[in-house]
């Protein structure tokens, strides 16, 4: 009969260490990945996941000509780099942060409005064996008027 | 007692895999890590490849506040008439016309706040708490933010802060508990309220050359997304109505053409900023445009007057 008393426990258990995890992604990408957008606008948009090394997320967005933009893709540290690549429809690479030593942001603004993709991937820590790494990854926008 | 022993065991058991999979998947510092690293097998190569399949896609839409910008940018006034009346909050009872009128009211409250309009910073604020309340959202817009609202009346910048934050706090709390259907909704309810203020605000006798015109043509590249975003919801009834809405607009907007040349990246050292160089075409005649006019205008209806 102990075990009747348990299970709301544990259900509770569960539910409080979810909610952890949810708050702690949410505080990761406000204390950490927001301030990157520096002197940009963040556009009030959540894009976050946890992912596990190797994972890969993908992103679809518009993007207009009178605006200025800044993203700031952010990893928590217990995770390898993060890399991401920015493509057009034609899946022609615009940009590789691979190319920028892994930069968190990247600065870019559009002579006529296009609808792209950000695809963003979280590296290997090669260690056959062992758990995959996995924690916050967020994605966040941030804009200003294009002068 | 021997079988409900048996099934009690197998909840338990159901409950103490899933308490270990959220362990895993949050990399929780709280949690030991004895619990997250057990039953993993020497050779995990197939375990990735099936994580490597669970890939996680975001369809992201302009948010209220950028809508609100590109309304701004393009030049156009502001009419308080356009607004969704904040005396309709009472009349939102439904967790889908909360969700569509919390995006709606914060991108009038965007708007207002793009145009400095005071009092009506504060009304809409209040009247996108109700909405946010009223859908349970945690924390979403507090009093504090009201009041630092009040205090920062005059300071744009800082209202803007406070209309991305809390705007950020609602949709992370619908994304992070369970709840894309309900995000979904307050997205779809931003986006089409931009849209909607913008299609009103043309001057049909400036048709041509008209920016705002420009803007919303841009709006056909996001369609689809809109369209991706509510059909990872499918089977909700509420986003099984809103996709039906959604594909009459779409009808409209495909009668638009846009041709793009390719996109050439071009970096510029003085602002390092990469600047995608690309040339547009497009056409959207001024019947079209009514027609899409009208069509936004009856989908906004339905969103608002419940």
């Amino acid at each position: 009969m102990r075990i009747f008393r348990l299970i709301p426990i544990l259900a509770l258990l569960i539910i409080t260490t979810t909610s952890t995890v949810d708050a702690q992604c949410k505080a990761f990408a406000k204390k950490i990945c927001i301030p990157e957008l520096g002197a940009y606008t963040h556009d009030g948009n959540y894009h976050a996941a946890i992912l596990v090394e190797g994972e890969e997320a993908e992103l679809y967005k518009t993007f207009y000509s009178d605006m200025e933009y800044r993203v700031s893709v952010c990893g928590e540290d217990k995770l390898p780099a993060i890399e991401f690549r920015v493509l057009d429809a034609n899946k022609n690479v615009l940009y590789s942060n691979k190319d920028a030593n892994f930069a968190k942001t990247w600065d870019f603004k559009l002579q006529s409005s296009q609808q792209l993709k950000l695809v963003v991937k979280v590296n290997s820590f090669n260690k056959p064996g062992e758990t995959p790494a996995s924690g916050c990854v967020a994605i966040m926008f941030g804009f200003k008027i294009k002068k | 007692m021997t079988k409900k022993f048996g099934i009690c065991s197998k909840i338990l058991v159901v409950f103490l895999f899933s308490s270990l999979l959220f362990g895993c998947k949050s990399g929780s510092t709280k949690a030991p890590k004895e619990t997250v690293t057990v039953s993993v097998p020497k050779d995990n190569t197939a375990v990735v490849e099936d994580i490597k399949q669970a890939e996680k896609i975001f369809n992201a839409l302009p948010s209220p506040l950028e809508s609100a910008m590109l309304i701004k940018s393009a030049g156009a006034r502001f009419d308080e008439v356009l607004l969704n009346p904040v005396g309709n909050v009472n009349s939102y009872v439904t967790n889908k016309s909360m969700a569509l009128n919390l995006g709606i009211y914060t991108c009038d409250l965007s708007f207002a706040s793009l145009y400095e309009q005071t009092q009506l910073i504060i009304d809409y604020m209040n009247a996108a708490k109700k909405m946010a309340d009223g859908l349970g959202i945690l924390k979403a817009i507090e009093q504090s933010q009201i009041d630092k609202l009040e205090e920062n009346i005059n300071n744009s910048e800082v209202i803007m802060e406070i209309v991305s934050e809390t705007f950020m706090n609602s949709n992370s709390y619908l994304s992070d508990n369970g709840q894309p259907a309900i995000a979904a909704m307050v997205l779809v309810g931003g986006w089409f309220e931009g849209l909607y203020i913008s299609t009103q605000l043309v001057d049909m006798k400036e048709f041509n050359g008209n920016k705002l015109v420009g803007r919303i043509i841009d709006q056909k590249l996001s369609i689809d997304i809109l369209i991706n975003l509510l059909e990872s919801s499918k089977g909700n009834p509420a986003v099984d109505d809103l996709i039906v809405q959604v594909r009459k607009l779409k009808v409209v907007f495909d009668k638009i053409k846009i041709t793009t040349s390719k996109i050439r990246p071009e970096f510029d050292k003085t602002s390092n900023t990469t600047v995608l160089k690309s040339e547009i075409k497009t056409d959207m005649t001024p019947e079209v445009f009514k027609e899409l006019s009208i069509t936004v205008s009856d989908i906004r209806k339905t969103f608002v007057n419940n």
